[in-house]
């Protein structure tokens, strides 16, 4: 038998998980046509840096949360200007050799695969050596809700409303703020933008440091329910991706209709079949969107809006 | 609880370049290759291939340290028989693929003598056919699911008839007869939740349910609605890995109150001491060893933990397979002295008479009483302990007592001795209720 509430609960927690694994990836790739496969050890970083902020130097939860987003957005900012871009090398080799020596990894999808894949290795074997192989976790705030025979976790449920604000937030800064504009006329036509006066070059490093800040932000509030290890960005790394490619273009509407749809399919299935089910009807959902929606909901929805516009 | 010191993982953690500064100890990282020994006949060689990196690290690296540790302790008294030991220690990174390779390299290349190698199952079946191809005495030493019977493997961790067969019966008496039981994805956790139903049915206890769980998986939210939904008295859980550690986490924040029977937890992955209380509040341990079982060769003054910590004052805890790893080195020391030489059909042999380790006359099994290598079936007769832990993750031995490796000898006839063979056992094939 089926409970209301569970599966309700249960979809919360597995949109939450999705839109939030997704974000920081979405923005990064459909923004700069960047793939960061090293998004699950940004997501580490973040998840490290609450926790040993709690741990060691005794802050409060939500400080530590919020450190643990900027550290990563710098981090991010540093890994643009160092690989992505290689703007600070060829800052140093115009000046000793008088010619750039790396060419920017935008848009280059198999290029950014290969170099974030290298980084992602470096940071997972940087953090075991410098912290070893597992440090002391946080314990989960809030308690447990109560419902007949049943409970759950208050936390999760802060998590799945942290994940909507986080959507808004993100949603808010591309279409109503200036940088958002420029954002965006950056993706859309970046020798205009540049002939329009856009600062292509610092929206890349800002974008990238964004989307940093919220992979680092996703660690940091899951530091608190999951395994504190050198590895722990590899959970959410299939997630992310699956949502990534199932949204589709459009970032912040297709992370927010993806982590629907596939929150609904991970909630219904792991709750009647067990998590093994869960996990092989989310992949074969993955599969059939990939058929038969080659560019995700998002461009489906976009596919139909032309088709309206063409008959009108 | 005394905690090992951090100053050094502090200085580290000031900054957030602390990721990429710790690549400069990149090259340090390689594990060492041999002990500094001169170099003569009068020397044997011991393989060690445990994980110090990838998904097993934080219980694979207790047990290298811990073989090293009897390694040195025994060349310092003057070797075996006279003999130094020369070690071939390699970390094979969690990769099986990895560990074939280093298996063969120390059986052609190193020409151990002895190996201790692996962490899971899944390792053990991969070298499995190598080391009998070659002939090569092996000892494995995780606890695990049981049922493997040949000539050329020592399984000296404690089987799952050992472990849960303490603890399961101790729940039934203390709770009630109603079992939930949620394992690991692959051949440890399906034949360990087999287990479960024959000791259940032993017991007059029945299972509600059962659920599999990938190893990959890291939310547990409708394991937890399915458990409460069943309501049972209480869960047997034989979760393995890194990410199933989050179920106690979870099951705690979202209340789940329930008493948990476990083979896995606490001993070997030490989650009473990196999860914050109450997560592991009410977890009973079925294991023949933890850093805190109350014997005087373990917890007393320059006992095992001692020495352990005083080799390696860095190490977070001294885990199960570690002691395993440690007194097996010691098994084997004795059956090269009983032999007389390191030949490997005489050192098999001399395994099979039936060598004993105790607290009594021997003090290299920490675990307790005596315990003895059953040469029928190459499995140890262990010492087993039902430890608890309490809402401050203090952790208390409730119950102990030596438990034999019944289902090899009993049950399936294993005898090796008098019948080489090189079989694993399930209980599948032996008990209706497991099917």
């Amino acid at each position: 038998m089926v409970n209301g509430i569970n599966l309700a609960l249960q979809f919360l927690d597995s949109f939450a998980f999705i839109v939030l694994a997704a974000a920081g990836l979405a923005i990064i790739f459909g923004i700069m046509g960047v793939i960061n496969l090293a998004h699950g050890e940004f997501i580490l970083i973040g998840a490290y840096t609450a926790t040993l902020a709690v741990t060691q130097l005794g802050l409060p939860l939500v400080v530590a949360m919020v450190a643990g987003g900027l550290v990563t957005g710098l981090f991010g900012i540093l890994t643009e200007r160092v690989i992505i871009s290689g703007a600070w090398p060829n800052w140093v080799s115009q000046r000793t050799l008088g010619r750039d020596i790396i060419e920017p990894l935008y848009d280059r999808l198999a290029d950014s695969m290969v170099a974030t894949f290298g980084l992602s290795l470096i940071l997972t074997q940087g953090t075991r050596i410098a912290y070893g192989n597992s440090i002391d976790g946080l314990s989960t705030p809030f308690g447990p809700i109560e419902y007949g025979a049943f409970s759950y976790s208050t936390y999760r449920i802060v998590l799945a409303g942290v994940s909507i604000g986080l959507l808004v937030a993100t949603y808010y800064l591309f279409t109503r703020t200036d940088f958002g504009m420029r954002a965006r006329a950056t993706i859309q036509d970046k020798e205009t933008a540049q002939a329009m006066g856009v600062n292509t070059e610092r929206m890349y490093m800002l974008t990238f440091g964004i989307g940093s800040a919220l992979a680092g932000l996703t660690g940091a509030l899951f530091a608190p329910v999951v395994t504190m290890r050198p590895t722990l960005g590899d959970q959410f790394l299939v997630e992310s991706f699956v949502a990534v490619v199932v949204g589709g273009p459009s970032v912040v509407l297709g992370t927010a209709l993806s982590g629907g749809v596939l929150g609904a399919i991970l909630a219904v299935f792991s709750n009647l079949y067990g998590t093994f089910i869960g996990r092989i009807a989310l992949l074969v959902a993955a599969l059939v969107a990939l058929r038969f929606l080659p560019d995700g909901i998002t461009g489906f929805i976009e596919q139909l809006r032309k088709r309206r516009q063409e008959s009108e | 609880m005394s905690r090992p010191s951090v100053s050094r993982r502090q200085f580290l953690g000031a900054s957030g370049a602390a990721l990429v500064t710790g690549l400069a100890g990149c090259s340090a990282g390689e594990g060492g290759t041999s002990t500094d020994t001169a170099s003569s006949a009068e020397t044997l060689k011991i393989g060690v291939l445990e994980d110090q990196s990838g998904n097993f690290a934080l219980v694979g690296d207790p047990k290298a340290k811990a073989s090293m540790l009897a390694i040195e302790e025994i060349n310092a008294n003057g070797g075996i028989d006279g003999k130094q030991i020369e070690t071939f220690q390699r970390d094979p990174q969690s990769d099986n693929q990895r560990y074939q390779e280093l298996t063969r390299t120390a059986i052609n290349e190193e020409n151990v003598d002895a190996l201790w190698a692996g962490y899971s199952s899944a390792t053990r079946e991969a070298i499995r056919p190598i080391i009998d191809r070659n002939e090569q005495l092996y000892f494995y030493t995780t606890q695990y699911e049981g049922g493997v019977c040949d000539e050329f493997t020592f399984a000296v961790g404690p089987t799952a008839r050992q472990q849960l067969g303490i603890v399961l019966p101790y729940l039934v008496e203390e709770f009630g007869p109603d079992i939930y039981t949620i394992a690991a994805d692959y051949n440890f956790g399906q034949l360990s939740a087999d287990w479960v139903k024959v000791l259940a049915n032993e017991n007059d206890a029945n299972v509600l349910g059962e659920e599999f769980i990938p190893l990959s998986e890291s939310s547990f939210g409708s394991t937890i609605n399915r458990i409460q939904e069943a309501d049972p008295d209480f869960v047997m859980s034989m979760l393995v890995g890194a990410n199933h550690t989050s179920f106690y986490e979870q099951k705690a924040s979202a209340g789940l109150d329930i008493p948990i029977g476990t083979s896995t937890a606490m001993a070997q992955g030490y989650e009473h001491r990196r999860l914050d209380a109450p997560a592991m509040a009410n977890i009973y341990a079925g294991v023949n060893y933890m850093e805190e079982v109350p014997t005087e060769s373990n917890t007393g003054d320059g006992g095992f933990v001692d020495r352990y910590f005083e080799m390696y004052p860095d190490a977070p805890y001294l885990n199960e397979e570690a002691e395993t790893n440690y007194f097996s080195t010691y098994m084997y020391k004795k059956a090269v002295e009983q032999a007389g030489t390191t030949e490997q059909p005489e050192v098999i042999d001399a395994l099979e008479s039936g060598i004993e380790l105790g607290t009594e006359e021997a003090p290299e099994a920490p675990e307790g009483e005596t315990i003895r290598l059953d040469g029928a079936t190459h499995h140890v007769d262990h010492h087993m302990w039902i430890m608890r832990a309490d809402e401050e993750h203090n952790v208390e031995a409730v119950e102990n007592r030596q438990i034999p490796e019944t289902f090899l000898s009993e049950t399936a006839g294993c005898n090796l001795p008098e019948n080489p063979e090189q079989t694993q056992y399930t209980p599948v094939d032996y008990y209706e209720e497991a099917e």
